[in-house]
């Protein structure tokens, strides 16, 4: 659920910068979403259709990339996907590691007209 | 025209949660954000906190919850300055509610800010209040799969707390495999193992706390 609270701080951000560049209307948000953040996309899809009602963003389309939880074993210095329920590195079984992917929850760029 | 932003969504919540860490600075408040479940043990272990640290630290609370003041009550009876918010729905607390609340915190009576955070594994761990420590508490009944259902908590916490372990020997849950598999992923964290029903591992956690602070202050 906190996908709601995010949204509102999403739309502020590109309401912000669309401002800026004296936009007259957002036509698309590029957004980077890591896994790990737990940030589901058709719900902030969902609020955001309720939130953008009436601002210069409202029908923009969302993009989502999303970026998979990615961690450096400190073992032997591979860089694997993060599994389910099996914390340890595939390469040599080492189960102390380092998170280096996963955690982003940023725009990238918007579309202006 | 393509705009390049590179903004963190949560860019505000950070700049007011860096606000609030000054404002505690500035009056030497040392500020530990207690994330958990609901049910874990966040209010017991206040109560058990604040009676270990009597006549040691001067301590403030912030009870958030969605709604209610029983938490608050039930600490305001301990003598210690309470500020209670009601998230109405909200499923975490954020930077700015808790600039809010800090105002109406005694900051100079205190040096020690217990926040308590609204029941949840998720949303808390996205929302920085300017704490100076993020502790969790996981509770033996939940089970000992939680770190691979909300690693992003797990992965952010500078200590675990694991509570009613008295109830071990009726539930299983494998400590060895619980802590291996956060250390796993979180190299600094410190793991205790407690209870607040016995007071067992409660003068360790106390310990560490009160370390933290004087770490801080020099």
């Amino acid at each position: 659920m906190h996908e709601l609270a995010i949204t509102q701080n999403m739309l502020d951000l590109v309401l912000e910068q669309a401002k800026k560049a004296e936009a007259r209307k957002v036509g698309r948000i590029n957004l980077v979403i890591g896994e790990m953040t737990g940030v589901v996309d058709g719900c902030v899809q969902f609020y955001f259709g309720f939130l953008s009602e009436g601002t210069i963003a409202e029908k923009a389309a969302l993009s989502f990339t999303v970026v998979p939880t990615t961690a450096r074993c400190r073992g032997c210095d591979k860089l694997f996907k993060l599994k389910e329920f099996d914390w340890t590195c595939p390469y040599c079984q080492g189960n102390n590691m380092e998170i280096v992917a996963g955690q982003e929850l940023f725009v990238e760029s918007i579309e202006v007209e | 025209m393509e705009i390049k932003v590179l903004k963190d969504i949560l860019g505000a919540n950070e700049q007011m949660a860096e606000r609030n860490r000054q404002l505690l600075d500035s009056n030497q408040v040392f500020a530990v954000n207690l994330m958990s479940s609901p049910g874990a043990g966040k209010t017991s272990l206040i109560l058990e906190t604040i009676n270990r640290l009597k006549g040691k630290t001067r301590v403030g609370v912030i009870e958030g919850d969605v709604s209610s003041s029983l938490d608050a009550e039930l600490i305001a009876k301990q003598g210690v300055p309470v500020v209670q918010i009601n998230t109405g729905g909200g499923c975490h607390l954020d930077a700015n509610m808790t600039y809010s609340a800090l105002s109406n915190v005694p900051l100079q009576d205190i040096e020690l800010l217990l926040i308590e955070n609204v029941g949840n594994l998720i949303c808390p761990a996205e929302f920085a209040l300017g704490e100076h420590r993020k502790v969790l508490i996981s509770s033996v009944p939940e089970g000992d799969d939680k770190p691979f259902k909300y690693p992003l908590m797990f992965h952010q916490a500078d200590a675990v707390l694991i509570n009613k372990i008295d109830l071990l020997p009726y539930l299983k849950f494998d400590t060895q495999a619980f802590s291996q598999a956060i250390k796993g992923i979180n190299r600094e964290v410190e793991i205790f193992q407690i209870s607040c029903a016995t007071s067992q591992g409660i003068e360790q956690w106390v310990s560490w706390l009160l370390t933290q602070m004087s770490m801080k202050q020099s």
